[in-house]
């Protein structure tokens, strides 16, 4: 409240002080003008359609994202994770796939799958499969070797193991990565947007920079901030009602 | 002689270290249990008791010599055995009753039945009211109930124990070793109960034996004539059972030592 005061106070202009007392309202906007700003684009919509429209094309893209990235994420993670062999042969790729900086893939997918939702999903699941898979797979290395020899002994055929003992187990490790996840496929949502698109938040924070329009571009970072957080709020329900065998002592702070 | 229930033939087991070097866990073991037999297997730690079992259950081969359960080799985990494991093995993320259904849903048997057994068997073993609850809200001595449920369930005809009781207070003990007998003694099972506690092993076991410092290989075999039902409790004010203690102790003192020896050695 006090940043936003001092926001306030200091951008507001008279005769003698024509760029604000200390900080140019031009460069840094204003909290009223963000609020202003807010309040013509849910009145009058945006210059790309109606905002309710920007902020579903977004959470659209984002959330299918998450699941695609999330699923393959968990597939593969599981699969490597369980047989030696797939593990050794696919994690050479996996590592130089990791350690490029995946944001460029957007340029890429731009180009060939189009200014449509899909390239921004493409780059979405692509930043979300990574923090997925590692948690998954690490999930399923860390499993107690006693709980497996346990079900082994119980009668658990390989199938059953992986069902019964090793998911489960992971669960904890992918639901935590799905907190970190869900971040990135915004990410990759708006970047996607921000490099080409019809419709989305990505698009209106590039018009507002283009325009010089400050205001505009916080006003876009405060509904990104509200969607994040109404998705984490979802997710920490998700990941309670999930696991409500394990005890509350375990984190289940917010990572964001 | 009857052929035995459980029968290890020479049997030596070797792991490979992660420097890479070969550790013999067990040298040269022979042992028999009787059908029916309660067998206790006592020795020093690190002596290869529980790796024994796990070449008893199938879930390790052996590296020389045979391991025969109810006359035939052991290939994989087999079908009738049963094994309660030292620390907690019951799957955190389901409920009591989920847990001690599991083995037989894992066999195959349709959800209403197995839980209707599940239920039979949680009341036998004491925990009767606590279905619903997740094993972190039990204590100590109710989670190994319900490990015990959890294994007889499958009724095993060759029953495995790695110190289960081990990491229970001296009441909770006793009372769980007294229950353990009377389940033991309706399904007559043959049972293998490894422990490094002399006074728990004579309380129960028909047979002790002595395991020697690793590599581990029979030291000696006793018999424990103490008449059945007995009561864990009392039994050890006996004289009988003081004299069996005392001849197990002298074999098992020299074994201690040098198992204690060794690991200073390692400390310094």
């Amino acid at each position: 409240m006090l940043l936003l005061g001092v926001w306030e106070i200091g951008t507001m202009k008279d005769a003698t002080h024509p760029d604000g007392f200390w900080i140019d309202p031009f460069f840094y906007g204003r909290p009223s003008s963000i609020a202003n700003q807010l309040w013509t684009w849910a009145q009058n919509g945006t210059a790309q359609g109606p905002l309710w429209l920007q902020v579903a094309t977004t959470l659209e893209e984002a959330a299918l994202g998450f699941l695609i990235g999330v699923g393959l994420g968990v597939v593969f993670g599981v699969a490597l994770g369980r047989v030696r062999l797939l593990a050794d042969v696919f994690a050479p790729y996996i590592k130089a796939l990791n350690a490029m900086p995946r944001i460029v893939l957007g340029s890429i997918f731009i180009l060939t799958i189009g200014y449509n939702i899909w390239s921004k999903v493409a780059l979405a699941v692509v930043l979300v499969f990574f923090v997925v898979f590692f948690n998954a797979f690490q999930g399923v290395r860390e499993v107690d070797r006693v709980l497996i020899a346990n079900a082994r002994i119980l009668g658990a055929k390989e199938r059953q193991l992986s069902t019964d003992v090793i998911f489960p187990s992971a669960l904890s490790w992918i639901l935590a990565s799905l907190h970190t996840s869900f971040g990135f496929a915004l990410v990759g949502a708006v970047v996607g947007e921000y490099l080409g698109a019809y419709q989305g938040i990505g698009l209106m924070i590039s018009t507002a920079q283009g325009t010089f329009n400050p205001s505009g571009v916080f006003a876009a970072m405060f509904i990104l901030a509200v969607v994040a957080l109404s998705a984490e709020v979802a997710l920490t329900w998700l990941e309670n009602r999930l696991i409500k065998w394990r005890p509350n002592t375990v984190t289940a702070d917010a990572r964001i | 002689m009857p052929t035995p229930a459980i029968e290890l033939r020479h049997v030596t087991k070797r792991f490979l270290t992660p420097s890479g070097t070969a550790y013999t866990a067990l040298r040269d073991l022979d042992l028999a249990v009787g059908d029916g037999e309660f067998c206790a297997v006592v020795g020093p730690t690190g002596c290869g008791k529980s790796t024994t079992l796990a070449l008893i259950s199938g879930l390790e081969l052996p590296s020389e010599g045979e391991v025969l359960v109810g006359g035939a080799p052991v290939q994989r985990v087999g079908r009738d055995v049963g094994y309660v494991f030292q620390v907690d093995a019951v799957f955190p993320w389901k409920s009591v009753l989920d847990n001690v259904a599991t083995g037989p849903r894992f066999r195959g048997i349709n959800r209403r039945e197995a839980e209707e057994r599940a239920r039979d068997w949680i009341k036998r073993v004491g925990l009767a009211g606590f279905e619903r609850y997740y094993p972190h809200q039990l204590s100590g001595g109710m989670r190994k109930r319900a490990a015990l449920a959890q294994t007889l369930i499958n009724e095993p005809r060759f029953l495995l124990m790695d110190e289960p009781f081990s990491a229970l207070d001296v009441q909770t003990r006793t009372l769980m070793e007294n229950e353990l007998l009377q389940l033991w003694s309706a399904t007559r099972a043959s049972v293998v109960f490894v422990t490094h506690d002399l006074e728990e092993a004579i309380a129960l076991a028909d047979r002790v034996v002595v395991i020697t410092a690793g590599p581990g290989t029979v030291k000696g075999v006793y018999r424990v004539d103490l008449p059945r039902p007995r009561n864990v409790a009392e039994i050890r004010f006996q004289p009988e059972f003081s004299r069996i203690y005392q001849e197990i102790w002298n074999d098992l003192r020299d074994e201690v030592l040098v198992s204690y020896e060794r690991s200073k050695r390692v400390v310094s």
